[in-house]
């Protein structure tokens, strides 16, 4: 038997050593430039695991803007922007550990932008709490549309409504007018997660609203055998088949819809359908195949081709492969970027040229309205359309446009599209009501917050 | 078109994707049978044979020379698991080696993102995958290639495991690994050759998957698409992976058309394992699995 | 093959009395008073939280797998069981405690447990492992298509309600530290009291020989059946605390394979048939990947590739795991014993 004495002893330094261990892990991170004015950004970015592809190309591209206006202007009127990574692999816990990590970060986070619906939904107390914006750019939860009850969510630009919307309104322009949509048929095939599910009940609305008939068919995850699907859309032979697809899905979907003989113009794929990464895997599978996007392709722009020079030319470029400047999810992050940019120069306009807190720069996003001139002004016509956040939309009113694969790259093929806000907005406020009420929130009014503002 | 051709072609399309799963699960049995080790690192293994060939290819190189490169790594990578993880570890568990399995998954698909990147590829074997009709049934060319492979690579393993002496040696160990030892059979080696034969098992089926899903990450997924194969057919038996992959292929298609409708969409993602574990509760030890008290 | 695990079972723990209760009390003052004294989200967000669900998870699984020899790959699905469970116990009972509602959660998982548990009645060894499997799937099946369990939202992800104990809010990462800390000490107190009784006997008598179980008079089947409910509760409160506590949603996704692999990798490293194992490996496999990133992070400077780092540390984790199962198969509890014997002797 040991004394209890060095027992005590023993049970305190292995006590001591795991404290060590935590403090360690705890010791907050202090930029090493504290001094110089700047506005940090924590990227809980993925460039590994099976969504590396997306992850590369849209961090990338976020971080090549932010070096671009280091690099070309010196910062937002002089602050300049700084960020680090942590990498999450696209799974939740260690999202919420980066997030954990990065909010400790001296000074505190601008604002953050996970690009993964989970990841998202497990900050969106944090971030109410810690008074930080959280940016999910085309996706995210719809209602958080409604900026009433969640001030502190933006799903910019586009929500996945809008997306349905959106691209039934091109089917019908392909059709030749939305009247020529009555006793179509549609089938949708989703991806088996409840990102896929989300937009089940939209269809069904849309659906009673211009009179075609929808099929929708759910692909478990990860999607990798759909011959059951395909041969039912066989079956049903529809006019179009939208593709709300994700991953490895997209290509098989494609591959499987040669087999079966289904024609890929006719299949209209989403806005995680829309990639380069998408497509090549499908090989010739996929010429034809349309998709929808809120952003343009290609390097013809001026903001992309300033990357290219100024960035990549001094070697501070963050794609590995040049040759993806300008792809799909490389130009949403130069969006993504441009709007976390402008939201902290409207804010700047406010408060100040200055380090800005997390919920100054949320003021910047609720009144970031970009019109096509000033995007235009911004060197990203044509890239994308416009933004127009309020208080009460947390969206802004994104266009979107189609672009279809010819077997190298995309082309674009539509104008900007308006999806249809005014009949998604009543049922994006009674779902926004309803976590309200779950959680005990009492909605702003948006009313007086304008006012307030003004 | 009739309901009668229209389940044929369910039918077909779906012993056609069984097929696919059999080409992975074969994997599974040619270790589980000669060591009792249940190998998860299959999938990364797969993933690792098909990202090799592609980047090799895709740097320029010819077919046939990166097909011949990527089967040396392949052995290599089999032989190397054998000696440096494997061997060490003889005597433990088989949970404990199946958990060694999970582990050297990660170093195998951790080093095949780092040296070959984490891009997604396109594969084209060259063979069309445009449908064709056959007795008014829809028939891929692609199915019809995969299952021709399979056959073949069913004949070699066959031909090897009764008619070579190392196929032999195969047999004795697998049928009782002491007595193996006691006649003198260098068990180490045929434990390095197995590893090297699934290796490049491991390569065939990357290659067919890797057509059909392109070459990424998502392809060390497919072994959980091969698992109730495993389970129905028997952990130790290629017959019963092939016969199983067949039922659960057809099963699975079958009950998403004509079950979906009635239960909910995407029942495929579970209802192999129902199937499976349906059949075990009659036959506990798979269609052709030795009858075996076994316990972990 | 049973021959490693009656070696085993002499690393596991005989049947204390009440002294050897002593050891883990003093950790668990250490836990509930020092290190609260600590002023740190992080820790308590980032690494305690999930460590405490984890463990606990760890702790139902090495019931059923340590102590009885049913090996489960459906662990996740029991946490998912008990996270909807709660959500829903607690949405749609007003009033209804929070201590109510885990218990109602690992309830639930129990039910669930005990249907599935069915096939171990029949199957053995890996057939076993990969049928429950069937749990794996079928489980997040029903959750991300059934819309009633996360009460028709349409995106399917759902947040748990704010915490309350008693009219004390939990609604700092201290706060829901502590509630992990006190549901899992009770439920490992209870858990201690059970494999050191008769049951415990009946459970390691099932696990190395149905048979010889049976001479003694163990009603096998009642056993078995037994621990997958008694090991799915403790999984399901688990499940709750993990994404009551922890994540503060509540989404299928987060309960996938590579989570029940991960419970599994616990108690493998932490050491079968240990109590104390369920807590060591989840120390092992929660904290270790966290410092490993932390080191990669300082070691190469924030400017580096944090995906190539990553992948480093991928290999490097595999590499340790297999390391170790290599050097210490046993388990770190083995370890830890050892240790301590080594030190009384001194």
């Amino acid at each position: 038997m040991v004394p209890i004495a060095k027992r005590l002893a023993a049970l305190a330094r292995s006590t001591a050593l795991v404290a060590g261990f935590a403090l360690a892990a705890a010791i907050p991170m202090v930029s090493a430039q504290a001094a110089q004015p700047e506005q940090y950004f924590p990227l809980q970015s993925y460039r590994v695991g099976p969504y590396a592809a997306g992850g590369t190309g849209f961090f990338g591209g976020f971080i090549d803007y932010m070096n671009l206006i280091n690099l070309r202007d010196g910062g937002v009127n002089g602050v300049k922007l700084t960020w680090d990574e942590c990498e999450t692999q696209y799974i939740v816990e260690r999202g919420v550990e980066c997030y954990q990590r990065q909010k400790t970060h001296v000074p505190g986070p601008s604002a953050w932008n996970p690009l993964s619906v989970g990841i998202a939904y497990a900050m969106i107390d944090g971030v109410t709490a810690d008074k930080v914006p959280l940016i999910t750019i085309d996706h995210g939860r719809t209602d958080s549309t409604d900026g009433a009850v969640f001030p502190y969510v933006f799903p910019l630009l586009m929500n996945p409504y809008s997306e349905s919307s959106g691209i039934i309104n091109f089917i019908g322009s392909r059709l030749g007018g939305d009247a020529k949509l009555a006793g179509k048929s549609i089938v949708v095939l989703y991806h088996g997660s409840p990102y896929g599910r989300e937009t089940v009940p939209i269809y069904k609305l849309l659906a009673a609203k211009y009179g075609f008939t929808v099929k929708q068919i759910e692909v478990p995850a990860p999607g990798t055998e759909q011959e059951s699907e395909w041969l039912t859309i066989r079956r049903t032979n529809p006019n179009y088949v939208v593709l709300r697809g994700w991953g490895v899905m997209n290509p098989v979907a494609l591959k499987t819809a040669q087999k079966v003989g289904f024609p890929a113009d006719h299949i209209i794929g989403n806005v995680w359908s829309n990639s380069e990464e998408d497509v090549i895997p499908a090989g010739g599978a996929a010429k034809g195949y349309i998709a929808l996007t809120t952003q343009a392709t290609g390097t013809t722009y001026p903001v992309v081709q300033d990357i290219e020079r100024l960035v990549y030319g001094a070697g501070k470029g963050n794609l590995a492969d040049k040759a993806r400047i300008g792809s799909v999810y490389h130009n949403l992050g130069i969006v993504n970027g441009i709007l976390n940019v402008e939201a902290i120069r409207i804010a700047q306009a406010k408060f100040g040229d200055r380090t800005l807190t997390g919920d100054e720069v949320r003021w910047g996003f609720e009144h970031l309205q970009l019109d096509p001139a000033r995007v235009k002004a911004l060197g990203a016509e044509g890239l994308f359309h416009s933004i127009n956040v309020t208080c009460s939309n947390h969206e802004g009113d994104g266009y979107v446009t189609f672009q279809q694969w010819d077997g190298a790259k995309w082309v674009r093929i539509s104008d900007w599209i308006a999806p249809d806000w005014t009949l998604l907005r009543p049922i994006i406020e009674t779902s926004a009501n309803k976590y309200a009420k779950e959680h005990s929130i009492t909605p702003r009014d948006c009313a007086k917050e304008t006012v307030a503002a003004n | 078109m009739s309901a009668w051709s229209f389940f044929f072609e369910v039918l077909v399309a779906g012993l056609a994707a069984g097929i696919m799963y059999s080409l992975v699960a074969i994997g599974f049995v040619l270790i589980y049978k000669t060591s009792g080790v249940l190998n998860f690192a299959q999938g990364a293994m797969l993933l690792f044979a098909a990202l090799t060939f592609v980047s090799l290819h895709e740097r320029g190189m010819p077919f046939l020379y990166a097909l011949a490169i990527t089967f040396l790594v392949m052995v290599i990578l089999g032989i190397a698991i054998e000696k440096f993880v494997l061997r060490p570890m003889i005597n433990q568990p088989p949970i404990t080696l199946f958990m060694v399995t999970l582990g050297l998954s990660y170093i195998i698909e951790g080093s095949a993102e780092l040296i070959w990147g984490t891009q997604v590829h396109g594969l084209d074997l060259g063979i069309q995958d445009e449908p064709m009709q056959i007795a008014g049934v829809l028939v891929s060319q692609f199915d019809l290639f995969c299952a021709a492979v399979a056959a073949v690579m069913v004949a070699a393993l066959t031909i090897l495991f009764r008619y070579t002496r190392i196929g032999l040696s195969f047999r004795a160990a697998a049928e009782d690994q002491y007595a193996a030892l006691n006649i003198g059979l260098r068990l180490p080696f045929i434990w390095a050759a197995v590893w090297a034969t699934a290796g490049i098992v491991a390569l065939v089926a990357g290659l067919l998957w890797g057509a059909r899903t392109g070459v990424q990450f998502s392809l060390s997924l497919v072994v959980l698409k091969s698992l109730p194969v495993l389970v129905l057919g028997g952990f130790d038996s290629i017959a019963g992976a092939i016969i199983g992959g067949l039922i659960i292929g057809a099963t699975e298609n079958l009950a998403q058309v004509y079950l979906g409708p009635y239960i909910g969409d995407g029942i495929d993602s579970w209802i192999a394992y129902v199937v499976a574990l349906g059949f075990l509760l009659v036959r506990p030890s798979g269609l052709f699995g030795q009858k075996l008290v076994e316990r972990v | 093959m049973s021959s490693a695990i009656l070696e085993r079972q002499a690393n596991s723990q005989g049947l204390p009395g009440l002294k050897s209760f002593r050891g883990p009390f003093l950790v668990l003052l250490v836990f509930a008073v020092v290190i609260p004294q600590v002023h740190s989200d992080y820790l308590f967000d980032a690494i305690l939280t999930p460590f405490l669900a984890i463990s606990l998870a760890a702790l139902g699984l090495n019931l059923l797998t340590g102590y009885a020899g049913q090996v489960s790959l459906g662990s996740a699905a029991f946490m998912a069981v008990g996270a909807f469970a709660g959500y829903n116990f607690l949405l749609r009972i007003p009033g209804l405690p929070l201590l109510a509602g885990l218990a109602f959660a690992g309830l639930t998982a129990a039910v669930i447990g005990i249907v599935f548990g069915l096939p171990s009645l029949r199957l053995r060894g890996f057939y076993l492992a990969v049928s429950t499997l069937a749990t794996q799937f079928f489980v997040q099946w029903a959750l991300t298509n059934i819309s009633w369990f996360s009460n028709d939202d349409t995106s399917g992800v759902i947040s748990p309600p704010p915490l309350h104990l008693g009219g004390f809010a939990l609604d700092s990462p201290v706060r829901r530290y502590l509630l992990c800390l006190g549901v899992v000490a009770v439920l490992t107190f209870l858990a201690m009291r059970l494999v050191s009784g008769q049951t415990g006997r009946a459970l390691i008598a099932v696990r190395d020989s149905e048979l010889g179980a049976r001479v003694l008079g163990v009603k096998v089947l009642r056993t078995k059946l037994f621990i997958f409910a008694v090991s799915s509760f403790y999984i399901g409160v688990a499940g709750a605390l993990w994404s009551f506590a922890y994540l503060r949603t509540i989404e299928p996704d987060g309960f996938d394979l590579d989570r029940s692999f991960q419970i599994l990798f616990v108690i493998i490293i932490g050491g079968l048939a240990s109590i104390r194992g369920a807590f060591l490996g989840a120390a092992f496999i929660v904290v270790l990947p966290l410092l490993l990133s932390r080191a990669g992070a300082i070691l190469l400077g924030p400017g580096f590739d944090s995906g190539l780092v990553d992948l480093v540390q991928k290999i490097f984790l595999g590499a340790l795991i297999i390391l170790f199962l290599r050097l210490e198969p046993a388990g770190l509890s083995a370890l830890v014993g050892r240790l301590r014997i080594r030190r009384n002797a001194t």
